[in-house]
Parts: structure tokens; C-alpha cells; sequence
């Protein structure tokens, strides 16, 4: 068997702590090759080393048989290894071609030559069915169509060998099926491929063989038709996971929280939440299942105070808390697990201690007349610290910053979850996190949900909305279009939903909570 | 390596690079070296006199770090602390001689007067900053030229085109008989108990307040902020306050201590600037700043001495300026540390 590229018992280690222990991967030529393992498992190390950013302290990788020495990136990019990073390095102002050809222009007389260089390009698109505008700006596209552009960065450089780190993380439902499309066609064309991810369903879709690592160890490869999801998982984790989350019936009573006819425009003053209605019981998960831009942003920052509302009522407990401040809303009894955790989450640079305080360090016992007793701040991060499995390298005293993503997660719905809210928000809540933290995150959530509070679900991923929600309401152009059960809809049915299409009828909104 | 020995060892590994290459521009120069520092030791701890003329030197520093540093806390760049000490202080020179109060009251008050006006002139690029995103290097820099210039213009309309003020009256003066005594006439004055009570309270403030909390949160994550209910638009605009007043109190320092008035001024003290490589030295931690202040001013003071060994003053700012260079890029140094001990950690 040719095997294009292979790292043999690659070891990694950074002071004390090995990344990576004698792990090995090899790649065949012409396959997609995914690279499975949790956060934290070693795989960027894995593929920093393939790129030439890490140096090895054992073990060898050979190009197309050859034993080499991958000093840098450009050494990388010389064998034919490109990479397509999980998050872009593209000039968000310059076209997809200025962006390609960054580095290494090819000029005449001095003067850069776009015109050669954006037909270049438009071959490449053609030729792997990319459809990519050479002269369009990124920050005007969408994050798939800055994808590819990325993708057509390593193709015009001559890559033959194409890493994706994580490439699913950012993507609708939809632009992950032309993902895998573009992966077909490149394979097609002779471009071999290995893909980071811990998403079994799509290993499982596009991969012909999988390499496992578990905290730094070489698990192992297996073929792709000879395994399955539960096998991965364990693999990867080291124990049984559940896919299913386990839940019973959801029981729910009164209605605890109404928005009526919400308008909510965006910063530049657009209409993104267009009288949108909603309700949640108390008791009950209502996910709202939505292709990214839809205004769920607009919506959960209008509920909770980020965002003016321009009409509409929004009521928790018969309470009206349209338009308050953050803090009236928090203290009304929302809680509220933010999309984004770097930017609204969490503060990174105070500790984690006091990132567990944020919402709670300005009242009685932590503050009084206005001085905070830091020692209740450590109680209370101790608690939650513990309680909620939150991992970090010196406990409470370790910047937010130092922690990785699930744990970073878990303080926040530990803050949020332990200041027991009536209605509790969580918007992308395991967003670039692996099954072990996904599968506790959905059991806190579930927890809620028994003690009779309401959830809010904000979620892409098709899979988690259908999981765990008792109620899905999907949001289309800032309005719930219809609401359905998870046992009685399919993926298809709520992609079409997602898409616009009117499961019912095409005037208007469906009146939703009637059955 | 340990952090908290990382952070102590770089300002003095700092110092000793800058005093090693002053030492070096001397030796280029045609001076001796030694003959050079021992005027400068002399000049800072040689007699009662010198001591006392440092403590007064290192008051306003003090002051003016402070100010810096506690802006540099709550995510601020306060290029300002010129500006609103030179209001600091024409605020107290004025309460000083224009009103005639027991001693009790009018201290007190002048002090509080130079407080007041230098929170008000950071209150401007503050609320820019806070209500339309105006950076606030551009105003509070803008704001230094502004204060020069109004502070000599009000002088000259005080004292119908005179170049200074009359001076202050007793009961608001900082002097004392009993330092002058002690210290043989080196105008020390009792500014450095009001800088020291300063660091406590910045300490205080940033550590153990819910609005220290706050203002750090701000400072270093608007939107967590937010989210977490905080007034961004307050936090903003009152970090900039307090750090005015600090850098209002430094201008109270010359005005009460120093001068006992205030003259019409060519160009800037440098105190507000300097304030900005204290702060950096104290690595913007209230104690640090006081040791940060306390190098700093008897550098500049001891200097003062060289000149009688026949160094020339222009080579004694080199040297000052190569103490500061070096700590600045305390980066370099910090860097170096690093590798060192892990390779340490390696063996």
C-alpha cells in the first residue's frame, strides 16, 4: 500500500507534558483520513509537527516513502502539505485572490499581477467545483464560501496533500454536506486528505479509515466501514458514552415565559427579530433550530437586555422585562449562557474564581457596603469548581484564559445553573466541544428542566436541538415558523423548515404552541 | 521560575543594565564612572539635606504613577496625568492664597481643589471614550496642551500679567518647621504621608472594593462586563476620574509642598510623562509604583550632584533615560529569564 504521508511513533512533549506519545498515522494516498480524538488529546500538536510549526523529540515522517525533516510551514508547503486552519487567516478587506496570493504575489515589473492571478484561481474553483468569486471580499461572504477560499489558498500553492482542522465547527447543515462534496471531488482528483474533528457523524460519512488518539496516546486506526459511531466514541473517550441523552418525558406546566410580537433590529438599525412569538413552560426545553443569521443573536440579546428592543413584549413570571437593564433581567430570575464565551462569558484575563462571581460578587454575602469578602468568592468557586468538574491547573486562582474550552464552559453553567433561574438561556452551549463535555452539559440542561424551570436552546447543531429539546421551535428570517415535536419530525423535514419551506401552509406564521 | 520573583527581578536586573551602560557613556565620554555614581549616591543619601530633597522629588512621582498605573488597571492609557496635574495644581495654588481659612479647613481644602480639577480634566477624554468611543490617548494628549496653555493664561489674568502667583498662605501650606529643621531647609514637605495613604487606598480600591471589581472587569472585557450587568459607560468614565485625581493630587504636591505657588510655564513638568515609566516600573501595582517613584526620584535628584564632579547634565539625562530604556523593554529581560529557567528545569 503507497502511503503518502507517514508519522511514525511521533513523540511531543512541552516541559513535563507529553502531547503526544509514539503516535503514528499514516495516509494513503487518495483517502480522506480523519484524525479523531477529545479536546486537549493532541491532535493540533499531531498536525503542527506535520506542518513544521513543532518539532519532534522522536519519531519520522516520511513524504511519499521519503524520510524528511519538516523544519517549518514553508518546508511543509514545499512537500505538498497545506492546511486549512480552523479559524481563517484571510484579510477580511481584500478579495479571496489578494488573500490568495498573499505571500508570494506573483508580480510584473514590480507590479502585482491580480488579473493573472485571479483567473488562476477561477480554474482552480471550476476544476474542484468550488464556485468561489476571485474578486469577491471576504468579509462579505459567507463563512463556507471563506472556507473554500482557504482551500483554494493550499490548492493554488500545489498542494496534494490537505490538512482541515475541525472544518465543520463554523458551518450550517448545509455547507457541511458541500463540504463533504468538495472533499469527495478533491479525492477525486487525485488530493489526498486528513481531517480533525471529533464529529463522529461526519467521520463516519466522509472518512475511509480513522486514527484515534486519547490524551496524548496512539489508540490506533481502524476502517471507517468497519467500525461505528458507539465504537469511535469509546475509543476516543476510554468509556461507554451515551449518544441518546438519557431524559424521561418532559413534564411540563404553565406557561412561566411569553414574548409577543418581538422587534429587534441589528446595529445597523435592520430588522433581524420581525414579531417574533414564543412560549415556554416551565418544565419544558424549547430548542430553537435555525441556520445561523436567522436572528437568534438579536433574539437572545434583546431577551436578556444586550440589544433595544423595538416592540414587542418579552414576559417572564407575568413580569414584563422588555428593555430592562442586564442586571433587572438577570435578577428576574434569567440565566443566560452567552454564544459566545470569550466575548460576552467570560472575562479571560481575571481568574476563574472571579469569572464564577461575575454575576453574583455585587450582593450580600460576597459584597457588603460595598467591599467584596474575596474569601466568599473562593467559597463559592470552590463549590461550583467542584460541583461542575471544572479542570484547570491551579483551581480558582488560574486565569479563565488557561482553561480549555469545556471546562471554561462548565464555570459558566455552573454560574449561571447555581443562581437557580426560572428560565435558563444557553445559546450554542457546547459549540468546539468534545462528546464527554457535550454529554454533561446536556444532563445539567435536562437537570433544569426536572426541577421545573424552562429552557431556552439556541443550537445549529441539528443532532443537540433533536436531543434535547422537548419542543422545537424553528426560527426562519426573524420569525418561529413552526414548532414541532422531536418524535414526530425528521432531520430532513426541519432542514427544509430551516430553509424556509412552510411545512403546512406558505401564508405566514404557524400560531405556535396550539396542538 | 516563580512569578512573583520573575516580577521583582526584572525592574532590578533593569536598573543595573541601564547603570552599567550610563557607566559606559561615561567612560566614552572622558568620565570617570565611579567619580559619577558616587555623586549620585551622594547626591541622594549623602546628608539630611539631600535625603529630604529626595522624599520631595519622589512625592509628586508617587502621585503620578498612581494615576497611570490605576488607569493601565482599568484598561485606560492615561497620556493625561500632565495635564490634569498642571490643573491639580493651579487649582490648589489658587484655593492656597485666595481664601483665608484656619489651617483645619484650609488645607484640607486646597488639596481637595486639586483633586477636584484634575478628576474634571479626565473626565473629558472620559466621557469621549465612554459616549463616542473617542480614544483617549488622542484627547487626554490634546488635553495636556489645553491644560498648559489655560493654566498660564488664568496665572496671567490672576496677577494682571504676572508669572506667578502670590504665594500661599500658611494654613494651606504642606511645610512644616519641624521637617525644615530636621531636613536643614530642603522643602520636604508632608505630601509624602498624603502619597503614601494614596497607595493604600489605590490598593484598596482595585483589591478589595466591589467597584475595583468592576472596574477591572471593564477594563478588561467590555462585553463580559455588560453581560454580567455592569455600567460599561460609568466604569469607563470613572476610572479616568480617579486616575485624575491622583494626578491632580501630584500637582497639589508642588503647589502646597514644593513651590508654594504657581508660576507661568514654558513646557510641561515631565512629572505626568514620567508618570507613565513609574507606573511601568511598579508593573502598575500600587506598591510597585511607590519603589517605581522612589528609583525614579532619587535618580533624578542625586543627578543633580553629578554635575559638581564635572559631569555634564546632558549625559546625567542619558544615564537617566538608559535606566528607563532598559525597563521599559523589560520585556527582553523577562523573555530571557524564562528560557533560562527552563532550560534549568530541562537539566
Amino acid at each position: 500500500m503507497e502511503y503518502v504521508i507517514e508519522m511514525l511513533d511521533i513523540r511531543k512533549q512541552f516541559g513535563n507534558f507529553v502531547a503526544n506519545d509514539n503516535i503514528t498515522l499514516q495516509l494513503r494516498k487518495g483517502e480522506v483520513h480523519a484524525l479523531l480524538g477529545e479536546n486537549g488529546a493532541g491532535k493540533s500538536t499531531l498536525m503542527n509537527v506535520l506542518f513544521g510549526l513543532y518539532q519532534p523529540e522522536a519519531g519520522e515522517i516520511r513524504v511519499n516513502g521519503k524520510k524528511v525533516k519538516i523544519s517549518d510551514p514553508n518546508v511543509a508547503n514545499d512537500l505538498g502539505i497545506g492546511m486549512v486552519h480552523q479559524h481563517f487567516m484571510l484579510v477580511e478587506n481584500f478579495t479571496v485572490t489578494e488573500n490568495i496570493i498573499l505571500g508570494s504575489e506573483p508580480t510584473k515589473m514590480g507590479i502585482v499581477n491580480i488579473k493573472d492571478a485571479a483567473k488562476k484561481v477561477q480554474v482552480l474553483s471550476e476544476k474542484y467545483g468550488l464556485n468561489v468569486d476571485p474578486y469577491a471580499k471576504i468579509e462579505d461572504i459567507s463563512v463556507g464560501m471563506q472556507q473554500r477560499a482557504e482551500i483554494l489558498k493550499t490548492l493554488y500553492r500545489g498542494a496534494d496533500i490537505l490538512i482541515f482542522d475541525e472544518p465543520t465547527a463554523s458551518l450550517t447543515p448545509q455547507e457541511i454536506t458541500e463540504l463533504m462534496q468538495i472533499m469527495k471531488r478533491l479525492i477525486a482528483e487525485g488530493k489526498s486528505i486528513i481531517i480533525i474533528t471529533h464529529k463522529l457523524k461526519e467521520i463516519m460519512e466522509v472518512s475511509d479509515r480513522v486514527t484515534i488518539i486519547r490524551k496524548g496516546q496512539g489508540i490506533g486506526t481502524v476502517t471507517t466501514a468497519e467500525t461505528n459511531p458507539s465504537q469511535l466514541a469509546e475509543l476516543m473517550v476510554g468509556r461507554q458514552v451515551e449518544f441518546k441523552t438519557e431524559k424521561t418525558e418532559a413534564n411540563p406546566k404553565e406557561v412561566i415565559f411569553q414574548i409577543d410580537n418581538l422587534v429587534v433590529t441589528d446595529y445597523r438599525n435592520i430588522e433581524k427579530v420581525k414579531g417574533l412569538n414564543l412560549s415556554i413552560r416551565s418544565g419544558e426545553i424549547v430548542g430553537i433550530a435555525g441556520i445561523d443569521g436567522n436572528g437568534q443573536s438579536e433574539l437572545i440579546e434583546a431577551i436578556t437586555g444586550l440589544r433595544k428592543v423595538k416592540s414587542g413584549t418579552v414576559k417572564l413570571n407575568g413580569q414584563d422585562i422588555t428593555s430592562l437593564k442586564p442586571r433587572e433581567i438577570t435578577e428576574s430570575g434569567v440565566g443566560h449562557i452567552p454564544q459566545d464565551r470569550h466575548k460576552h462569558g467570560l472575562v479571560l484575563d481575571f481568574p476563574i474564581g472571579h469569572n464564577i462571581a461575575l454575576q453574583t460578587y455585587y450582593k450580600a454575602p460576597i459584597s457588603k457596603g460595598g467591599v467584596i469578602d474575596y474569601s466568599k468568592i473562593s467559597e463559592l468557586a470552590q463549590k461550583i469548581i467542584k460541583e461542575y468538574d471544572v479542570r484547570s491547573g491551579h483551581g480558582e486562582s488560574t486565569p479563565a484564559r488557561a482553561l480549555s474550552g469545556g471546562n471554561q464552559q462548565k464555570a459558566i453553567i455552573g454560574r449561571e445553573v447555581d443562581r437557580n433561574p426560572d428560565l435558563l438561556i444557553a445559546a450554542l452551549p457546547t459549540r468546539g466541544l468534545d462528546v464527554g463535555a457535550i454529554e454533561f452539559i446536556h444532563q445539567r440542561l435536562i437537570e433544569q428542566r426536572d426541577k421545573g424551570k424552562a429552557v431556552l436552546l439556541i443550537s445549529f447543531e441539528l443532532d443537540e436541538v433533536m436531543n434535547v429539546s422537548d419542543r422545537i421551535a424553528v426560527i426562519y428570517d426573524g420569525q418561529i415558523i413552526d414548532t414541532v415535536k422531536p418524535n414526530e419530525t425528521t432531520e430532513q423535514e426541519l432542514g427544509l423548515l430551516m430553509a424556509g419551506q412552510d411545512r403546512q401552509s406558505n401564508n405566514g406564521q404557524v400560531k405556535e404552541g396550539d396542538e | 521560575m516563580p512569578k512573583k520573583l520573575t516580577t521583582i527581578l526584572v525592574p532590578v536586573i533593569s536598573v543595573i543594565l541601564g547603570l552599567l551602560v550610563g557607566a559606559i557613556v561615561m567612560l566614552v565620554s572622558g568620565y570617570d564612572p565611579v567619580e559619577g555614581y558616587l555623586a549620585l549616591w551622594e547626591g541622594i543619601f549623602g546628608d539630611v539635606y539631600t535625603l529630604g530633597g529626595t522624599v520631595r522629588q519622589i512625592t509628586p512621582y508617587v502621585l503620578a504613577g498612581l494615576a497611570v498605573a490605576f488607569a493601565f488597571r482599568t484598561g485606560l492609557f492615561n497620556i493625561g496625568v500632565e495635564g490634569q496635574l498642571i490643573m491639580g495644581w493651579l487649582a490648589a495654588a489658587y484655593v492656597g492664597y485666595a481664601f483665608d481659612l484656619p489651617a483645619i479647613i484650609h488645607l484640607p481644602l486646597a488639596i481637595l481643589a486639586a483633586a477636584v480639577a484634575g478628576a474634571l480634566w479626565a473626565f473629558i477624554p472620559g466621557l469621549l471614550k465612554a459616549k463616542l468611543q473617542v480614544h483617549e490617548v488622542i484627547v487626554t494628549i490634546m488635553m495636556n496642551y489645553i491644560a498648559l496653555h489655560v493654566s498660564n493664561a488664568i496665572i496671567k489674568s490672576l496677577t494682571d500679567g504676572g508669572e506667578k502667583t502670590p504665594a500661599i498662605h500658611e494654613s494651606a501650606s504642606l511645610r512644616s518647621a519641624f521637617l525644615d529643621n530636621l531636613t536643614e531647609y530642603s522643602r520636604m514637605h508632608y505630601g509624602f504621608v498624603i502619597a503614601l495613604i494614596m497607595v493604600v487606598i489605590m490598593w484598596f480600591i482595585l483589591e478589595r472594593t466591589k467597584r475595583g471589581f468592576e472596574l477591572k472587569a471593564v477594563g478588561f472585557n467590555q462585553n463580559a462586563s455588560e453581560y454580567a450587568g455592569m455600567n460599561v459607560n460609568k466604569n469607563i468614565i470613572l476610572a479616568m476620574v480617579i486616575s485624575g485625581a491622583f494626578a491632580g493630587l501630584a500637582g497639589a504636591m508642588e503647589a502646597l509642598g514644593t513651590f508654594g505657588n504657581v508660576s507661568v510655564i514654558g513646557g510641561f513638568t515631565g512629572i505626568g510623562f514620567d508618570g507613565i515609566a513609574v507606573a511601568l516600573l511598579g508593573a502598575n501595582a500600587p506598591l510597585g509604583v511607590l519603589l517605581g517613584a522612589t528609583l525614579f526620584g532619587s535618580l533624578k535628584f542625586g543627578a543633580l550632584n553629578m554635575p559638581n564632579v564635572g559631569i555634564p547634565v546632558e549625559i546625567v539625562s542619558i544615564i537617566i533615560a538608559l535606566v528607563i530604556f532598559f525597563v521599559a523593554s523589560g520585556y527582553i529581560i523577562r523573555v530571557f529569564l524564562e528560557r533560562m529557567s527552563k532550560k534549568k528545569e530541562a537539566k
